[in-house]
């Protein structure tokens, strides 16, 4: 009994026929297409983008080079020298982020006891040469001076939480 | 414009020259009418084609390609911007590839997908050439398409092009039989081979058209028509999953273009084959009593736009079918064709024998 059954339904179409009503309706669903640069999705304030190197307020930079990041870093794309400044501080001589080599885990971010490296919202950046993807201190200060507000906010947010 | 008068008024500007030279021009015009419509129809199908799969995705397919800017013709210019870059990419020709027939593999193909349409007739006197045995004409053209497809994939030297053209062959094969079959019952209901007098002997309304009659046999002839040309659910010719991209694999730029055109080309006809032999051709569906309102009255009557309607529905169709089902296996492929389509056209073509003979009216049509 059930073999006639089958043998009717394959030889009816029957769930072809079902199939294509499905996609028949699904014609007219409204579109879930999001066209990118005029329309964007939302983002998470836990957003992993571009990376920044934060100050304080006063404007001194919050890095103590510990290199917590540096040995946290699963794709060993952060590069960190450091020296006594002349103040007696330990700082950074030289803090370089290959953005070719990193899978922005966040992890660096995780591990800074200061809350200066970060990830910003910021993704929507390029390179002509590998070298434009090598980020610098100089690059990564200008772009905590840049997102500062944006970083800030979003910390806030995330407070409770951490 | 009614075609005698066009006729009549290419005798006026056109009379000076010689005869046999008119008639060449004459034909040369009218191929001209046809293959140009048909190349942009191919042009704009892969956009339809795109756009339709799309929204069955629920996305928006391409929009950005516009003339001069204008937001609402979004993605109208993109046939375009496709046939620009392929042409002027280069012409690779592989080193183990056998040149000549590597470079005239996508003509062959080309060529029956257009030359099938100088029988198709696109109204009652509208037709290139009104051969008696315009079914046989078009049963040999579809059946050469498939050359292309061998020829190219034994000429590119390539293991997933030859992989690609057997199972193509194969399965061809296969569906022609069905195929034919299935034509052969519309020449027993419409006691000829001619395509014009295929259509009249489908004149009455909607119901005396083949596809009642005969819907096995419409059904087995459109699907193998489906198989026939390559598209999904049938495309194992091509198989991007398993062999690359089967029989083309090697071709860049216009011989890609020329595989990409046969193969729309393939689909229209099929779809204006379907159209003239299971859905009265240029006849229009609702009663002839209407063709005589004033204004609107050839829009509703017979005419070449409900042929070109109808294609543009089975072509929908194809559309439809490739947005929906997964490609089958190529068992189950040889199973359908052989175990499945053979035997239902074979019996109900006995049917069909049977109730001509008897004289029943939907099948016999005594006109």
């Amino acid at each position: 009994m059930n073999a006639v059954v089958s043998y009717l339904k394959s030889l009816t179409l029957i769930e072809l026929v079902k199939g294509m009503g499905l996609t028949g309706r699904y014609l007219f669903a409204r579109k879930i297409t999001v066209q990118y640069p005029e329309e964007k999705t939302p983002q998470s304030p836990r957003f992993r983008g571009l990376h920044a190197l934060r100050r304080y307020p006063n404007g001194e930079e919050r890095c103590i080079a510990c290199k917590l990041c540096e040995a946290v870093c699963p794709a060993l794309a952060i590069t960190i020298e450091s020296e006594p400044r002349a103040d007696g501080t330990r700082r950074t001589t030289r803090y370089d982020i290959d953005l070719s080599k990193c899978i922005f885990c966040g992890f660096c971010e995780e591990s800074c006891p200061v809350d200066s490296i970060v990830e910003t919202r910021h993704f929507e950046y390029h390179g002509e040469q590998r070298s434009d993807l090598i980020m610098t201190k100089e690059k990564l200060l200008a772009n905590g001076d840049r997102f500062e507000a944006q970083i800030a906010a979003d910390r806030a947010a995330e407070a409770r939480y951490r | 414009m009614h075609p005698s008068a066009a006729t009549e008024l290419l005798h006026h500007t056109l009379g000076f020259l010689p005869s046999p030279v008119f008639a060449v021009t004459l034909i040369l015009l009218k191929i001209g009418l046809i293959v140009l419509p048909l190349m942009g129809a191919v042009a704009y199908l892969t956009l339809v084609e795109r756009k339709i799969i799309g929204y069955m995705q629920v996305r928006l397919g391409p929009n950005r390609v516009t003339f001069f800017g204008i937001k609402i013709l979004g993605g109208f210019g993109q046939p375009i911007a496709d046939a620009l870059k392929l042409l002027t990419k280069e012409i690779i020709v592989p080193t183990g590839a056998s040149t000549f027939l590597f470079l005239v593999a996508p003509i062959v193909a080309l060529v029956p997908a257009l030359a099938a349409w100088a029988v198709v007739p696109f109204g009652g006197e509208l037709v290139l050439s009104n051969i008696n045995a315009g079914l046989l004409y078009v049963l040999a053209l579809t059946s050469l398409g498939v050359y292309g497809i061998i020829i190219a994939g034994w000429a590119s030297n390539s293991k997933y092009a030859f992989l690609g053209a057997m199972r193509s062959a194969a399965q061809i094969v296969s569906y022609e039989i069905a195929m034919g079959f299935a034509l052969v019952g519309v020449l027993i209901a419409s006691h000829s081979l001619n395509l014009g007098q295929i259509v009249e002997a489908q004149r009455g309304n909607v119901f005396t058209w083949f596809w009642l009659p005969l819907f096995p046999l419409f059904l087995i002839y459109f699907i193998s028509g489906v198989a026939e040309t390559n598209r999904a659910p049938f495309d194992v010719s091509e198989g991007e999953s398993e062999i690359v991209a089967g029989f083309h694999v090697e071709y860049a730029g216009m011989g890609f273009a020329l595989f990409f055109l046969a193969e729309y080309a393939n689909m229209i006809l099929i779809s204006a084959l379907t159209s003239v032999m299971f859905f009265g051709g240029w006849m229009s569906p609702l009663p002839a009593s209407l063709a005589i309102t004033p204004v609107i009255g050839t829009l509703l009557g017979d005419g070449i736009h409900w042929f070109v309607f109808k294609i543009f529905f089975f072509l929908f169709c194809f559309l439809w079918f490739r947005a929906t089902f997964p490609r089958y296996r190529y068992d189950q492929i040889m199973r359908l064709g052989w175990k499945v389509f053979l035997p239902i056209t074979i019996v109900w073509l006995v049917v069909v024998a049977t109730l001509v003979i008897l004289r029943v009216p939907p099948w016999f049509n005594a006109t």
